[in-house]
């Protein structure tokens, strides 16, 4: 079957079978591959991609329901030239060592701050406690979550 | 690597569109919602439908609202969008308490009342909540509409009264004066299935309990439901000793399991101890004592358990 969608922007058509999951679409049929692919049972969140306005997991959600929608991945979280404050957080606080988780990271951090500029350490455990991080002890991730909310409220370093 | 077998795909743009391709296509036909449980059932082959009816794209089903005396919530609404509804919370604090330890944020965003009411697990929490609360599911069908009680929408592990030609549609919630509810679980793990949970609503005439409704998950209560510490609460007074025999009674009533969660008699001492917590807290909110309160003594450690899955 024939699905459009809109992903970081652009739109894409492709023909998918219904069955293929939306990580892989995004992986092996657009080249976005900053989504990983972790788990395949929606625990580990490494796959974790915007739906319109919201993040999922992208290796629980079938192609075709996204048909029609936006998808935001690690790719579209930049414009490009300049990096979203969140991603200048993980690399100020040293937010990753492999990396692997970093991307879905990333992407929940980005909607905790949108909807939540002032969060505290628990909200943003909360918010995270979905994805799974086997490096760094997720004190790290905290801290670079909390450094962009204080970085982006006007606070220097 | 684990993915579905081959299936076709419909998308449903109405309830009745819905229908007409049940019918079309028959008991193969599963209805896709959230897909949470099902595309994860389907990568095991514990589930291998022909035809998936995507029904993401039917608004109507996504509401929550108040409608004379009862809260509406469309089966599509997904877990996120209850627990951030204040409409809810203000009126049934337990469906907020409930939505905050189930799975994780991100699985809420997506993942919906409906489909996880509909795939029937015998640890899933909101069937302990629609049960204790008597909630009524709207069933649509070829032959028009029909409503049953959340209390016999069960007909087994993974199995309700919802035929291959339904669609869930609606849980309507009764709003009654009096009335206090909480919710409370204890899981291994954040965003895992409760080894045991319990779910409360108390109706107060003075310090008489007037009514009552006790929701169990996870430890083999018939329908989810602790019916029989429910007739024993009814017309006594909310003291202390009588929401402990509360307790004990639902516990006698349940039938658990041994497994991976826990084992059989740590089950049990859940069912009883969890319910006494869901009573105190229930009748705490139900006089209108601020959160944290100590009612009856002893709440103040009722966040413990919730902690564990928190």
């Amino acid at each position: 079957m024939r699905v459009t969608m809109t992903v970081n922007g652009s739109e894409y058509s492709r023909e998918v079978e219904p069955r293929l999951l939306l990580i892989h679409f995004l992986r092996d049929d657009l080249g976005l591959t900053g989504s990983h692919w972790g788990c395949d049972t929606s625990n580990c969140g490494a796959c974790v991609v915007w739906l319109d306005e919201t993040p999922v997991k992208s290796c629980t959600v079938l192609t075709p329901m996204a048909a029609g929608r936006r998808v935001t991945t690690v790719e579209g979280l930049g414009n490009g030239a300049r990096l979203d404050p969140v991603q200048v957080g993980f690399q100020r606080c040293h937010g990753l060592q492999c990396g692997f988780c970093t991307p879905g990271m990333m992407l929940t951090a980005r909607w905790l701050l949108n909807r939540n500029p002032d969060p505290t350490e628990a909200d943003v455990r909360e918010a995270i406690s979905g994805q799974i991080c086997r490096c760094t002890g997720y004190e790290n991730i905290v801290r670079s979550v909390l450094w962009t909310a204080r970085h982006e409220a006007g606070a220097g370093d | 690597m684990q993915v579905p077998a081959q299936v076709e795909y419909e998308k449903a743009t109405s309830v009745e569109h819905a229908l007409a391709l049940l019918a079309r296509y028959g008991p193969q036909a599963r209805v896709l919602a959230g897909g949470h449980s099902l595309i994860p059932m389907m990568k095991l082959r514990l589930a291998q439908p022909e035809v998936l009816i995507d029904i993401n794209g039917i608004t109507d089903l996504c509401s929550i609202n108040l409608t004379g005396t009862q809260l509406r919530m469309g089966t599509l609404t997904r877990h996120a969008q209850l627990l951030e509804s204040s409409l809810a919370g203000e009126h049934f604090a337990i469906l907020h308490d409930a939505e905050r330890v189930i799975a994780d944020p991100v699985v809420r965003n997506w993942g919906t009342i409906g489909g996880s009411l509909c795939q029937a697990d015998p640890s899933e929490d909101l069937s302990a909540v629609f049960a204790a609360l008597k909630g009524t599911m709207i069933i649509h069908g070829p032959d028009g509409q029909r409503e049953v009680s959340a209390r016999e929408f069960h007909t087994g592990p993974y199995e309700t009264v919802v035929g291959p030609a339904e669609l869930l549609t609606e849980i309507r919630l009764p709003i009654r004066r009096g009335g206090g509810t909480a919710y409370q679980k204890v899981s291994r793990r954040a965003g895992d299935w409760p080894v045991g949970a319990a779910g409360a609503a108390v109706w107060l005439s003075g310090d008489t309990i007037t009514d009552a409704g006790i929701g169990l998950t996870a430890v083999g209560a018939t329908h989810f439901v602790a019916a029989e510490a429910e007739d024993y609460l009814r017309g006594q007074q909310a003291t202390e000793q009588t929401l402990q025999r509360a307790g004990e009674i639902a516990a006698q009533h349940c039938r658990p399991v041994s497994d991976q969660r826990g084992p059989a008699d740590y089950k049990q001492h859940l069912a009883r101890e969890l319910t006494t917590r869901v009573l105190r807290r229930a009748v705490a909110r139900a006089r209108g004592l601020p959160p944290g309160a100590v009612a009856c003594g002893g709440a103040a450690s009722g966040g413990a358990a919730s902690g564990g899955a928190a």
